[in-house]
């Protein structure tokens, strides 16, 4: 199975749990997969039309999935998936 | 909202690279254990992506992120969140703080005035999205002066 890091900030919504384990074909079913098995990180991960937040991106391994296939690169067992929230700030 | 607690090398260590850093924010991850107060134990520093305005802005990358999380995967501790400095300005958060703020994480802030030290912050977001101050100590229970 492939596991996805779920990303300290949300863990809260995932009882603390660090990873996800999936079965899924592709990155957005097992993004899909752990908005299912934890409701309340849905708002977090995707936007009102069903797709993927703008600001998180996702990297298969060490690759953006934006070089890759996007949404719909493939997974294969052993592939570790990591949700990635934008991290940028300053004095203004 | 909870206390934080720094090892003296790990404040120090902090310090030393936003000094190095300046005139430019530096930025970079902390990590520690969470229990009746945040205590920090380990920190990361992180290049700061933001090419464009670095002496105004930070940005980290998103395999800095992937490294980070997976860093504390394996030594078992918490990320607790995000550092960053800001040059000849107060240690408080901007506007620019608070978009990109995610919940759950402590946001430590460094006022460096003319390349040294000038007070040492933490924030973190409440309930309604706005920041909260944290009060930081380091071990021997003397709080870091904030402001």
């Amino acid at each position: 199975m492939a596991r996805v890091i779920i990303p300290t900030p949300l863990r809260k919504f995932t009882n603390d749990q660090a990873s996800f384990e999936t079965n899924s074909s592709t990155v957005f079913e097992a993004i899909k997969a752990i908005a299912v098995a934890f409701p309340e990180i849905q708002k977090h991960l995707f936007d009102e039309n069903d797709q993927i937040r703008n600001f998180i991106r996702i990297y298969l391994g060490d690759e953006d999935i934006n070089v890759l296939d996007k949404e719909q690169t493939a997974l294969s067992p052993n592939d570790e998936l990591s949700i990635i929230p934008a991290i940028a700030g300053g004095k203004d | 909202m909870k206390e934080l607690v720094f090892t003296p090398k790990a404040l120090f260590d902090v310090h030393r690279h936003l000094i190095s850093t300046y005139p430019h924010e530096g930025c970079g991850f902390f990590y520690g254990k969470i229990g009746e107060r945040k205590e920090v134990l380990d920190v990361r520093e992180v290049k700061n992506q933001n090419t464009e305005n670095p002496e105004r802005a930070f940005e980290i990358s998103g395999i800095d992120y992937v490294k980070a999380e997976r860093y504390a995967l394996e030594n078992n501790l918490d990320l607790l969140g995000v550092y960053h400095s800001h040059p000849d300005h107060p240690a408080v958060p901007s506007e620019h703080d608070l978009r990109y703020a995610l919940p759950n994480f402590s946001y430590i802030i460094v006022s460096v005035i003319r390349g040294e030290i000038a007070a040492t912050s933490s924030w973190t977001l409440n309930e309604e999205n706005k920041f909260i101050q944290e009060q930081v100590f380091e071990y021997e229970e003397h709080e870091i002066k904030n402001h």
